[in-house]
């Protein structure tokens, strides 16, 4: 042992081994390197490769016209306000919904089977392939609601895919608050709904935005079940109301990319980094909120 | 103030079967009673953590709570004010009556219990929120309808906080040093208007300067509130309180009464062994 320290003779029933724990320590800390480096040069390159396409394409013209069968002419427009349509109102259903769903999962419902059962299929319902949903969405919001291929339709379908989602992650916020809140603001008199609205939803609200984030971007990438309720590839128009027929940005994309013109694989990288972009701008606005929030509590 | 473990107790005969009170837990304070626990057991699912625990605990006073770790004395704290309702799988026989209403009546809610039998816990707990807002919540919630700043520092000057704080009511209740935390939980609990408060080991986290500034306040409160109070200090039981009860777990019985009387008394004349031995410092 090389130990600045000197030899102590009393600790013989310890071997330190420094060096060996050293050296695990530096692979450890050089594997985490690694993995880190491999998934930032994976992003680095999409980005680079997708934006260098997009250079010259992505441009005024690009957003603000629709669809065309000529490169030059052609716009993510109607997609673009599809998926902000699509997407406020998935959130509008889903984000109240599974919010609620959760605490009463975590703060109301009794122990018991059907609280595990229930658990357990909330779990299995966010594993379910995302066309399954689109199968009921076109079933159910499109024939039986009889809403039609529209916005609604689309919306209540992702909104039914990205519940799941929502619901863990908020019970997962909510089993974060230490105990020690709960036990002080009960002893005080304060009802379930008063603990759950003065300190649980504060407390766990960075976690909550975080659940609901990811499930923002999970929907507004999906393209399969909206494909399976009937929405439109070739829109000249933009919504101008919930029950309007609507394309979503994947959708666009995933149609340029199929067309024959090579031109369109630059159009397609436009509309990527305009998704990328609209994604980026939402994660940003549920930090700020978050730390706004944060701050205040 | 009692002087501790001077004279030797008489010895005494072997206790009773567990099933029925200990003679010496018999004892019931010749005043106005404010709550009582009768005939208390109380099991975690399938483990009992109280045995036919009876105790009277007299108004304005403060009733200590000792025995060793593990014995059952949060657990009997904690049935005062229905916390234990909280958490899942608790079961409760017997009752606890306070100025003889049954608070596990059907038709008695819970949320109005922990408002008049308010709660200070053994690790300061301050909500992440202002000091003020700390203080003004449990008024808040229940409904205070007068001026809540004189409130506030009404509170905060008698849990003997107001000098320290009294700059910075915006400060986070989380900024606080751990005496000043608990304090800032006392004051808590006061903005309630509570009639008892029940106190959990309040100065385990404190130092011998902060833990004195709260036995001073325990003194003052009990002017006008009922206090109960859990500790492991003994000598904090004979300072600060008027009557002391000792429990204790064994193989064959959890959580049960060994010996209750006027604190003098059970420091300088322990009627069970058992007590004596702990207050000695013989087990526990
Ligand atoms: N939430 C719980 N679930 C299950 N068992 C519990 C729970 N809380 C306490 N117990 C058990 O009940 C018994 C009494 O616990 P309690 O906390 O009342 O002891 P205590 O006298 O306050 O001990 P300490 O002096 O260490 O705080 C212990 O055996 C403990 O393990
Ligand atoms: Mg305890």
């Amino acid at each position: 042992m090389a130990a600045g320290l000197g030899r102590l003779e009393r600790t013989q029933a310890y071997r330190p081994r420094l060096g060996i724990r050293r050296a695990y320590n530096a692979v450890a800390t050089g594997i985490g390197l690694v993995a880190i480096a491999i998934g930032l040069a994976m992003l680095a390159w999409l980005l680079i490769e997708t934006g260098l396409k997009a250079v010259g394409w992505l441009d005024w013209q690009f957003i603000t016209s629709f669809d065309s069968r000529f490169p030059e002419r052609a716009g993510a427009k109607a997609a673009i306000y599809g998926t902000a349509w699509v997407m406020a109102f998935t959130l509008l259903f889903s984000l109240p919904i599974g919010v609620m769903a959760a605490i009463y999962l975590e703060e109301y419902a009794p122990e018991g089977w059907l609280k595990g059962f229930i658990q357990i299929n909330i779990a299995n319902l966010a594993s379910v392939p995302s066309i399954i949903y689109g199968l009921l969405g076109l079933q159910v919001f499109v024939r039986w609601m009889e809403l039609g291929r529209s916005v609604l339709a689309g919306a209540l379908t992702l909104a039914l895919l990205v519940l799941p989602i929502i619901v863990v992650a908020t019970q997962e916020a909510l089993r974060s608050v230490p105990p020690s809140i709960r036990d002080a603001s009960y002893a005080l008199g304060a009802t379930r709904w008063q603990t759950i609205r003065h300190h649980l939803l504060p407390y766990a609200l960075p976690g909550i935005l975080t659940g609901n984030i990811l499930a923002a971007s999970r929907a507004i990438g999906e393209s399969a079940p909206l494909i399976t309720i009937g929405a439109l590839t070739y829109v000249p128009f933009t919504p101008q109301g919930p029950l309007d027929r609507f394309t979503v940005l994947p959708i666009q994309i995933f149609n340029w990319t199929s067309r024959a013109q090579a031109d369109f694989q630059h159009v397609a990288a436009a509309g990527i980094v305009v998704l990328l972009g609209i994604l980026l701008l939402m994660n940003s606005g549920a930090i700020l909120i978050r730390e706004l929030m944060r701050r205040r509590y | 103030m009692t002087e501790l473990g001077i004279r030797a107790p008489a010895p005494h005969p072997a206790p009773e079967a567990a099933e029925h009170p200990q003679p010496a837990a018999r004892f019931r304070p010749k005043e106005e009673i404010a709550l009582e626990a009768v005939n208390l057991s109380l099991w975690y699912g399938k483990k009992r953590a109280l045995t036919n625990v009876s105790l009277a605990i007299p108004k304005n006073r403060v009733t200590a709570l000792i025995g060793p770790s593990g014995c059952g004395k949060s657990t009997l704290l904690r049935c005062f004010n229905r916390m234990n309702d909280l958490i899942p799988g608790v079961r409760i026989e017997g009752t606890v009556r306070y100025h003889g209403v049954d608070i596990y009546a059907k038709n008695v809610d819970p949320v109005e219990v922990r408002r008049r039998i308010g709660m200070v816990f053994q690790k300061p707990n301050p909500f992440p929120k202002s000091i003020y807002e700390n203080v003004a919540f449990g008024a808040r919630v229940n409904g205070y309808r007068g001026n809540l700043d004189e409130l506030v520092e009404r509170c905060l000057r008698r849990a003997a906080l107001w000098d320290e704080v009294k700059d910075d009511l915006k400060k986070s209740g989380l900024a606080l040093s751990g005496g000043q935390q608990q304090r800032l939980c006392i004051a808590r609990a006061l903005a309630n208007d509570p009639d008892v408060i029940l106190m959990d080991e309040p100065c385990s986290a404190l130092d011998p300067i902060a833990t004195l500034k709260i036995e001073d306040l325990m003194r003052e409160l009990a002017e006008q509130y009922t206090i109960v109070i859990v500790t492991h200090n003994m000598q904090q039981a004979a300072r600060v309180s008027d009557y002391t009860a000792f429990l204790l777990t064994d193989e064959r019985t959890p959580g049960q009464l060994i010996e209750y009387a006027p604190t003098q008394e059970l420091f300088t004349h322990p009627k069970d062994r058992r007590t004596e031995d702990y207050i000695r410092g013989r087990f526990g």
